[in-house]
């Protein structure tokens, strides 16, 4: 370790217990301590390691009717002190002028830890690049690949949250995650056609050690990539027209993302990011009856998943995490919010209140968000579709600020005609509208092909902020959907 | 209102920056060369909604990142600042222990350049911020019986980059914006932003004027169109939306021109040429982002990156530079333009309603990304303030309406024509830092725009 983390560190908790007010309605500091380690071969040649340690506290205060935050790198005792006196300020400044009043009453304590069985530092660094220039060689295997990278992303960070407020109370939780990001990509070019395979386009990460790169078989992808790569040079284009839609589960990720996850997001709902990220078409009276999907539908909130993304004991408010359902047999009943979210809303949410780091507040935002398996094989999804495509690996994604018009984009298609697959497709996008498209949801796999995925860089808020989310599905059929190709 | 001025003379930041590597300098052993960069900020934000507070408060941080190299093996790494000496002298040791131990590791790497003839350079821009407390009466005022959402940000920003042998350049300016939208119902809003160095009540007020009288044209019943081709214009900040999506994925770019990853790979490829009314450039000069890069190169003032519809230079990056062969010109390694400039054409910017006559306004585009990459077709949506209008007069806003198109139309074989002025447009991106990236864009009128959704 470069330097000592100040978590679990006995004089900074020490300090910050000493410095927290005690005469105000509610107090927390929250001490995040990240380091990271940066490995890419590109082409062949190794990029620069690249190391990154950063620590901070946010100091928050709730106080006559005001809140303000302070976040520093600062972490002596002038220096938290310093913070605490900026925090009050703004705290007086903002009474009065606030959207809600009312303090955390909230004292949480206890732990997490994310789940490692192979400790990534038990695999040393010249394994570690060993392992991604043989990567490197099985991607870069013909002279139409242009250009390929094989890239590993190994994050530490440990959190402390302390709270405490006028009545004495005090909440202690201290998390750790262990988060590993493989990647792999393969782009082929022949005159104006460019393609590009990726390892799931990033979706393949979650918490835990090196066991990681074997939980999506990293070490067996390279060739599959490269190989596909070049096989969709010669491919027709996606044909257009309305059919079915199986989508695997690394576009599934992006699908659940955009057009359930980001539209049940409480602070959307209630205008927090309509001058940025946007709204919602959802509203607060659609909790309880709305049919969001058909009866196949079941999307789960689950921090509890071992070795998902954004698996977590507690948000970043301290509100304790649990399993619960979104959607139930396609019905919406509950949103992503948390407490003060749920507070103003009067909607049902979850622990959901999370930042990027120290230097950021915290808001609503998804977790692991979930459909659940279903009860049929891929193999009897595929054998239904009488004209249809089925899509893999998402490589675009636009929807509208109120999450209801969306287009994406896959990385690799194949053409399904009466229930068998033909042939592969290149440029394979399709269009619809989140509030219906997940009632033609017809047909969701079983928990063979079901994947537990994250995105790594969900953006969000003002002040911008990037989080990993997880995803987890099965293979999902949808019927009637507007399928299209690419210019040539 | 109660201002402050801040960010005048040579600061505390750039000194501190400067002792600490002069100090890392000092402790380098035999032919080691230390690059050093510096990021950071002291920041106040107030996040609103309905005009009123959903967080407020301040960030402050700094972070320093180095390349420590020998010969041409070198490894690279950041630490967060604490702003206090000895503790700062301490970490930065401990990350330099920690890249020489990697170094060992790591052959030669034939893509490493970095500038070796010093150039200092020092630029502070100061400015005149109201106090946070008057910030927020102020704004709160102006919001009072409009539904205001948005968010305040004030205060300094640098970035400085120093060498081993010698070199010191630093950035900074304090500056203030307010990003925010009044909402009528729904998704219809009037989107505004004021930033800039000194706080002017009065600038103030006329942006707010400027709202509240399109907040009243989007008080008509709105309109739904059906997909098709229409006539349209779009607005400075519609424009900005295509040119960042370009920029992000490289059509600017050398790695993605010599990688055939380029959006306008047909330009490269089939001599397929955008609009010979269009002229961009990177336009350091005109831009209000820093004149040096993170291996210590200093860009030039403009570097033309399409002149008259045809591909002219690429922004080339150190690494690019050694990997395919050519000289480098400062651009940062993912080679997107940090202050892109199109030139104004001659469609009068207060003639635009009559020139577009019957067709679409759009105020703003979002949510870009590409149908077909390489063949540049490029799908979003419009939102915020857009308008039928009809024979140069607003009919009504037009709910939202999903285009795919391509470049190659909208800025090429479709562009009517250029406004004869251009809007500077700040970037107000706050990932990890406040952005000091910026555009300078005209409006654009176009022939047909391909709506689907």
């Amino acid at each position: 370790m470069l330097i000592d983390s100040p978590v679990g560190s006995s004089g900074l908790e020490g300090r910050l217990r000493a410095t927290l007010p005690t005469d105000v309605d509610h107090a927390s500091a929250r001490i995040v301590d990240e380091r990271s380690e940066h490995l890419r071969v590109r082409r062949h040649e190794l990029d620069p390691i690249f190391n990154q340690f950063d620590s901070g506290v946010m100091i928050t205060i709730w106080d006559g009717g005001g809140l303000g935050y302070a976040a520093t790198s600062d972490l002596s005792e002038s220096g938290l002190a310093r913070a605490v006196d900026t925090a009050r300020g703004w705290a007086r400044i903002t009474a009065g002028a606030m959207i809600t009043t009312a303090a955390p009453s909230r004292h949480a304590t206890g732990s997490y830890e994310s789940p490692v069985e192979v400790t990534w530092d038990s695999m040393p660094l010249t394994d570690r690049l060993d392992l991604l220039h043989q990567q490197s060689r099985l991607l870069g295997i013909d002279d139409r690949i242009v250009d390929w990278s094989a890239s590993l992303v190994r994050r530490e960070v440990d959190q402390l949250l302390l709270t405490t407020s006028r009545d004495g109370a005090e909440g202690r939780v201290e998390q750790r995650f262990r988060f590993l990001y493989p990647g792999l990509r393969a782009t082929a070019n022949e005159g104006t056609n460019t393609q590009t395979r990726t390892f799931g386009a990033n979706a393949f990460c979650g918490q835990g050690g090196a066991e990681v790169l074997g939980r999506f078989g990293f070490g067996d992808a390279a060739t599959r990539i490269a190989e596909q790569s070049l096989e969709l040079l010669h491919a027709p284009n996606c044909p257009s027209g309305v059919m079915d839609l199986l989508l695997a589960p690394d576009q599934m990720v992006l699908q659940i993302h955009e057009s359930i996850g980001h539209p049940l997001e409480l602070d959307r709902i209630l205008g927090d990011e309509r001058n940025y990220a946007g709204t919602s078409f959802v509203t607060t009276d659609m909790f309880g009856s709305f049919a969001y999907g058909s009866d196949l539908l079941n999307v789960t909130f689950d921090p509890t998943v071992p070795g998902q993304l954004a698996s977590y004991g507690f948000d970043d408010d301290g509100t304790p995490a649990r399993r619960q359902h979104l959607i139930e047999n396609g019905i919406l009943v509950r949103g992503l919010g948390g407490e003060v979210s749920q507070e103003r809303s009067g909607v049902p949410g979850v622990a959901n209140s999370r930042a990027t780091s120290w230097n950021r507040p915290p808001i609503d935002r998804m977790a692991n968000l979930n459909v659940e398996p279903g009860n049929s094989t891929v193999d009897e999804l595929v054998s239904s579709i009488e004209d249809g495509v089925y899509m893999h690996t998402n490589t675009s994604w636009s929807i509208d600020d109120s999450r209801n018009k969306f287009q994406f984009g896959c990385e690799y298609g194949q053409r399904v005609v009466d229930g068998e697959i033909v042939g592969t497709v290149r440029n394979p996008g399709y269009r619809g509208v989140s509030r219906t498209f997940w009632r033609n949801l017809k047909g969701v796999a079983d928990r063979d092909s079901f994947t537990v995925m994250g995105t790594p860089n969900c953006g969000k808020g003002e002040l911008n902020q990037q989080v990993g989310t997880g995803h987890a599905s099965p293979a999902c059929l949808f019927a009637d959907v507007e399928v299209f190709g690419g210019e040539q | 209102m109660t201002t402050v001025s801040t960010s005048t003379g040579h600061s505390d930041a750039q000194g501190y920056f400067d002792e600490l590597v002069t100090a890392a300098t000092s402790s380098l052993v035999g032919d080691e060369v230390l690059l050093a960069n510096v990021a950071g900020e002291r920041t106040d934000f107030i996040r609103l909604n309905n005009g009123d507070v959903r967080q407020a408060g301040t960030i402050d941080q700094r972070v320093l990142s180095v390349d420590l190299i020998e010969g041409r093996r070198h490894v690279a790494g950041s630490i967060s600042l604490s702003g206090e000496h000895s503790t700062d002298e301490a970490r930065v040791a401990a990350l330099l222990g920690r890249l020489r131990e990697q170094r060992a590791h790591v052959l030669d790497d034939p893509f490493l350049l970095y500038n070796t003839e010093p150039v200092s350079t020092e630029r502070i821009e100061s400015g005149t911020i109201p106090t946070p407390d008057a910030a927020l009466a102020d704004i709160r005022a102006a919001a009072a019986g409009r539904d205001l959402v948005g968010i305040y940000a004030s205060g300094d920003t640098y970035s400085g980059f120093a060498n081993s042998l010698g070199q010191r350049n630093w950035f900074q300016s304090a500056t203030f914006n307010l990003d925010w939208c009044f909402y009528l119902r729904a998704d219809k809003a009037a989107k505004n932003l004021y930033a800039g160095y000194d706080w002017d009540d009065d600038a103030f007020a006329a942006k707010i004027d400027w709202s509240a009288q399109q907040l009243a044209a989007l008080g008509r019943d709105p309109v739904d169109l059906s997909p098709g081709e229409y006539r349209t214009f779009l607005a400075p900040r519609a424009v900005e939306q295509i040119t960042e999506l370009l920029s992000w994925y490289g059509a600017f770019g050398q790695r993605a021109h010599e990688t055939r990853q380029t959006p306008l790979l047909r330009m490269l490829v089939d001599d397929i040429a955008l609009s010979p009314l269009l002229n961009i450039s990177e336009d350091t000069a005109g831009g209000v982002a820093p004149n040096f890069q993170t291996s210590g190169f200093v860009r030039p003032d403009r570097i033309p990156l399409v002149t008259n519809g045809i591909y002219a230079e690429t922004l080339v990056s150190p690494r690019s530079a050694q990997e395919f062969g050519i000289a480098t010109n400062g651009a940062g390694d993912h080679e997107q333009p940090e202050s892109l400039a199109i030139a104004p054409g001659d469609v009068p910017n207060d003639a635009v309603n009559e020139a577009l006559g019957t067709g679409l306004y759009v105020g703003n585009l979002w949510y870009l990304n590409f149908s077909d990459q390489a063949a540049c077709r490029t799908t979003g949506m419009t939102r915020f303030a857009t308008f039928w209008m009809d024979d140069g007069e607003i009919v009504a806003p037009v709910n939202v309406l999903r285009f795919d198109d391509t470049a190659f139309h909208l800025l090429g074989d479709r562009l009517e024509g250029l406004t004869d002025s251009a809007d500077v447009l700040l970037d107000t991106s706050t990932y990890e830092q406040r952005s000091t990236s910026s555009q300078r864009l005209p409006g654009a009128l176009v022939s047909a725009m391909r709506f689907v959704l």
